[in-house]
Order: C-alpha cells, then structure tokens, then sequence
C-alpha cells in the first residue's frame, strides 16, 4: 500500500517533472525541486487535491521536506 | 503592461506584468486606458492573466515602498489616498460594465489580485486557483474593494476566516462557497471562458444588461467604508514596518501567507 510520503513525492515529482527515484523523505522540497513561491502555491493546491485536505497556509510555514509535508497531510486527514 | 484584442462582441484583456501582474501606477494607468475606449455594446470581457505564475499577486509593495520612502510622512496619507481613489475607479468601472465578465484565475489570487477578481460578474479557475487576502500581514485591510465585494457573493464565516487568518483556499473550496462558479483542469480556463462568451452572444443585449444591473450592486456605502479604514491603517506604523520587512527579505517565498 502506498504510504502518504510516496504519493506526496509522486505527485511533487509529476507537476515539476522531477524523477521520483532521485527524491528523498529529508529532502528540502523547495531546493530540491527548484520551485519559487508561486509554484509551491501550485503545489499545495495540488496536494490538497489529491489527499482531499485542507492545509492553512500559515501551518505550512517552517515545513522543508517531503517527510514532515507528508506528516502534516496525515495530520488533517 | 496589459494587453487586449477584440472580436465580434468579446474582449480579451490579459494582464503581463512580471513578476505576477502586481498592481501599481503603471496597471493603474493601463487598466484606466482600457476601460475609457471599451466598446459598451460589446456582450462580453474575458480577464485572464498570461503569467504562468498566476492571476496576480495584488498590489505592488515595492512600488508602493519606495513611493514611500520617497515621500516627506505627511504626504504618505494623501499619496496613499490618492492612489485607493484612483484603484477604486477602476474597480467600480469594472464591476459596473454592462458587459458580461469574465475572470479566468489560475495560481496565486492573492489580495489586491482577489479584489480584481471579485469585480468579475463569474470566475472559471483552473484547479491551481488560490484566493487569499493577506493584507493584515502587513497592518491593513484590504483596499481594492475586495470585502464588500466578497460579501455581496459570500457568508460572512467564509470572510472572517479569509481575512482574519489570512490563510488561502483552493478553487474546490472557492467554488463551494459560491465564489467561483466553474472549476477547469489547467490551461482550460480561456477555453470554458470562450465557450461562455459564445452563449452569452445569443442573448438580447438589453435584457441582458439589465439582469446584470437588476442583481449586481454597486455596495457603495461599504467601499467607501473601507477605503476610509484602508487610509487610516495605512497611515500607520505598522505598514510602513512590513513593507521593509517584505522588501528587504531575501526569503524564496514570500508569498505563502
């Protein structure tokens, strides 16, 4: 069964055509994929599609990786 | 700069300013230019952005800053009111046309950005869509007309949670609310908008502008409420702080509320 993480880093990797394989859990999100701010808003739409959750913007903040991303998500789940 | 073409009864106005269509003197002046030689027997206005990175961030902070700073304190109020007067023409302009609008969002619908939105009689956003006022982050309300607008459209709940947390919702939750009236996969936006231009095409202009006129008001007495709080906030210390704090900053996202 897959995990939050894998379909986060799935996910992450498909709309910024990233190679999955190459994406860890303690990976920083925003350096690894080379996004600015206007495409992290895209992303969080994206996960909140996805995972069908809401993430206020403001519990996002400090958030770096793909681990404590996926965290957060199973938090509001 | 902003851009328009028009054919056979529809406008097409899209907005090209990098980084994100960020509203200052110059998208003032070009949006005041368009409005004085529109066509008011057209049937239909399509305002979409043509930046990837979205419908627009709002207002121009770094302009706005630097106007500022420039500027002796006691000119600060009548430069900021000058500038809200002249936004809010074009907002009362837009929201009143007797066209049909339509507002095609994608990304960040931020602020200043959600405001021009709101002018809008019917929003298609793409699935990216993010609506958020968070004006309060830097000492302020919004400005542009955006919470009586957003209140002649949604409950009142939906408005405190938007401005007093300044958080952002999905165009899935937009469109729950009733805030936006269609959701579209990417890139689709100006394909649905199109399409709703074409219907609108088959109907008697002068019914159809007189429904426009019957059911969208013109909330006169809270815009010029706001505007007057807008003054007074911007006015104080607490703008003036978090617009150095935000021109300063070397953070790679600054637009996450």
């Amino acid at each position: 069964m897959s995990t939050t993480l894998d379909t986060l880093i799935r996910l992450a990797a498909k709309r910024f055509g990233a190679d999955p394989a190459q994406l860890r859990a303690e990976d920083d999100l925003f350096e690894r994929l080379g996004i600015d701010s206007f495409q992290a808003v895209e992303l969080i739409s994206d996960v909140e599609d996805e995972f069908d959750v809401e993430l206020p913007d403001y519990e996002l903040q400090g958030i770096k990786t793909f681990a404590a991303l996926a965290q957060k998500i199973d938090a509001r789940r | 700069m902003i851009d328009w073409t028009y054919s056979e009864g529809v406008y097409e106005l899209t907005l090209a300013t990098p980084p994100c269509n960020e509203i200052g003197t110059t998208m003032l002046a070009d949006l005041r230019r368009f409005l004085d030689q529109i066509d008011r027997d057209a049937h239909t206005l399509i305002l979409r952005s043509g930046l990837r990175q979205g419908f627009c961030a709002g207002a121009d902070l770094r302009e706005l800053y630097r106007g500022l700073c420039d500027a002796p304190k006691e000119q600060h109020g009548p430069q900021i009111r000058q500038f809200i007067d002249a936004i809010h023409g074009v907002m009362d302009d837009l929201d009143t046309l007797p066209l049909t609008t339509v507002g095609v969002v994608h990304g960040v619908c931020f602020g200043g950005g959600f405001e021009l939105a709101l002018t809008c009689d019917v929003l298609i956003a793409e699935k990216t869509a993010r609506f958020c006022f968070p004006e309060l982050r830097l000492g302020i309300i919004p400005g542009f007309g955006g919470i009586p607008r957003l209140r002649r459209d949604v409950g009142n709940g939906l408005i405190r949670d938007l401005l007093l947390s300044g958080r952002s919702i999905n165009a899935k939750k937009a469109q729950a609310a009733g805030l936006v009236s269609q959701v579209v996969a990417g890139g689709e936006g100006i394909t649905a908008a199109r399409a709703l231009a074409a219907q609108t095409a088959k109907f008697d202009p002068t019914a159809r502008k007189a429904a426009k006129a019957f059911i969208k008001k013109l909330p006169a007495d809270e815009l010029l409420a706001e505007r007057e709080l807008f003054v007074r906030l911007a006015e104080g210390p607490a703008l003036m702080a978090a617009l150095k704090r935000f021109v300063e900053s070397t953070d790679l996202r600054p637009y996450l509320p």
